[in-house]
């Protein structure tokens, strides 16, 4: 059991995380259904409730729809917006703490820059 | 759906020694609950005095909305899984089984028997020749396969073994899926069972520390690390309930939701940051209390 479920953060939030991350990278297209919260809960080793607390939150923010009697599945244009979402959250996330840490080694934001595009070249 | 169980300024008492004092609590329908805390804070007389194994000295105790004494209809949606259960000499590990499936309403059978079989435990076998393993293994179905409305599970695992104790969650959470129920599960290994609680109540020195959701016990409290100096200017005035010190850093732990605010000081002081686990939270905080009781709470 686990499966990496990290205890110092609400379970229900790392739920939501992993399916949006799944709706990110393809593993749940859009209208096509989403695990049943036992199915999550047994998967994770958590409690059903809380499964249920991370699906919801997805469907208060219309990434997945209940249908009635079936189940949830991703809403048309979800991806669209989870990655709106998550570039809000990518400078704060990633470009922030980077910048510190290359402040703290010394790094010139130039020489950042130069790095990002050697490694963009390389890819 | 009304509460499976009100306590209203429960306190039990022996002689010059208070167990419990003045305790409220409610425990809803269909959730799984952590009693949680240290040796000799409550748990196991609070546990008691649900099951109706023990008077309450004073205060109200409601259970399925009646007074659980001898009350027949109470104790029948009730299991409660002891530490050390004590069972007949002469009865085998069937007898005791056949006694549950009697005493239980909602007893499966089918259930028990592949309870057996996961636990490899002997059906023959007189209980008096079982290890401390297969003892707890035994609790542990009974209360599985009673699916008892109200289940209590008091430190259901001496000697088992961590595969068993695996088995054991995992049959917890499927058959709950299934059949909800509300159980109160009392334990020591918090880290183990973290993620299959939706409640927690921690007791300490007879009277409830804590009584919030799982959920939002996880980052209620985080540990930043840096130059002694420039922790000290950060943590004057914030509610720390835990601090080290190695050579010239030192670390603390901040018994609050690190906001914006303070992460933003934090980044700029230099300071790390570190998560703190519902286990950490709660040794933190029954560490402490001894010393300064609920100064934070």
């Amino acid at each position: 059991m686990g499966n990496q479920i990290d205890d110092s953060r609400p379970i229900f939030v790392q739920i939501a995380e992993r399916i949006e991350d799944d709706i990110l990278e393809g593993g749940l297209p859009e209208e096509s259904q989403v695990p049943s919260t036992n199915q999550f809960a047994s998967f994770y080793g958590i409690n059903p409730a809380t499964a249920a607390k991370g699906v919801n939150l997805l469907v208060d923010q219309e990434i997945l729809y209940k249908k009635r009697g079936i189940g949830m599945f991703v809403s048309s244009g979800a991806k669209v917006k989870l990655m709106e979402k998550r570039k809000e959250q990518f400078v704060e996330q990633y470009v922030v703490t980077m910048m510190r840490e290359a402040e703290k080694l010394g790094i010139t934001s130039e020489q950042l820059t130069d790095m990002i595009r050697e490694r963009g070249n390389r890819a | 759906m009304s509460a499976i169980v009100e306590a209203k300024r429960l306190t039990k008492t022996y002689g010059s020694f208070t167990a419990v004092n003045n305790v409220s609590f409610t425990i809803e329908p269909d959730k799984i609950y952590g009693l949680l805390g240290r040796n000799g804070a409550g748990k196991t007389t609070i546990m008691h005095l649900i099951t109706a194994q023990l008077f309450a000295s004073s205060g109200e105790l409601l259970v399925f909305g009646q007074e659980p004494y001898e009350n027949e209809r109470v104790l029948r949606q009730t299991c409660f899984i002891k530490e050390s259960q004590k069972y007949p000499d002469t009865f085998r590990v069937t007898d005791v089984l056949g006694t549950a499936a009697m005493m239980f309403p909602n007893w499966d059978e089918g259930f028990a028997k592949r309870l057996l079989t996961d636990f490899n435990l002997p059906l023959k076998r007189r209980m008096k020749k079982l290890s401390r393993g297969m003892l707890s293994s035994v609790g542990i179905i009974i209360g599985l396969a009673s699916r008892a409305p109200l289940t209590i599970f008091d430190e259901p695992y001496l000697g088992l073994d961590a595969v068993a104790r695996n088995i054991f969650y995992e049959r917890l959470m499927e058959d709950y899926a299934e059949f909800p129920r509300t159980v109160i599960l009392s334990t020591h290994l918090i880290d183990e069972v973290s993620k299959l609680l939706e409640h927690v109540i921690v007791i300490d020195g007879g009277q409830i520390l804590l009584d919030e959701e799982a959920d939002s016990l996880r980052g209620r409290a985080y540990t930043v690390t840096g130059p002694s100096a420039k922790i000290d200017a950060y943590a004057a005035g914030k509610p720390v309930i835990h601090q080290e010190a190695l050579g010239g850093s030192r670390a603390v732990t901040v018994f609050e939701r690190l906001g914006a605010t303070d992460q933003k000081q934090a980044e700029a002081l230099g300071l790390q940051f570190s998560p703190v686990t519902i286990q950490q939270l709660i040794v933190c905080l029954t560490t402490r209390s001894s010393e300064q009781k609920g100064a934070y709470l």
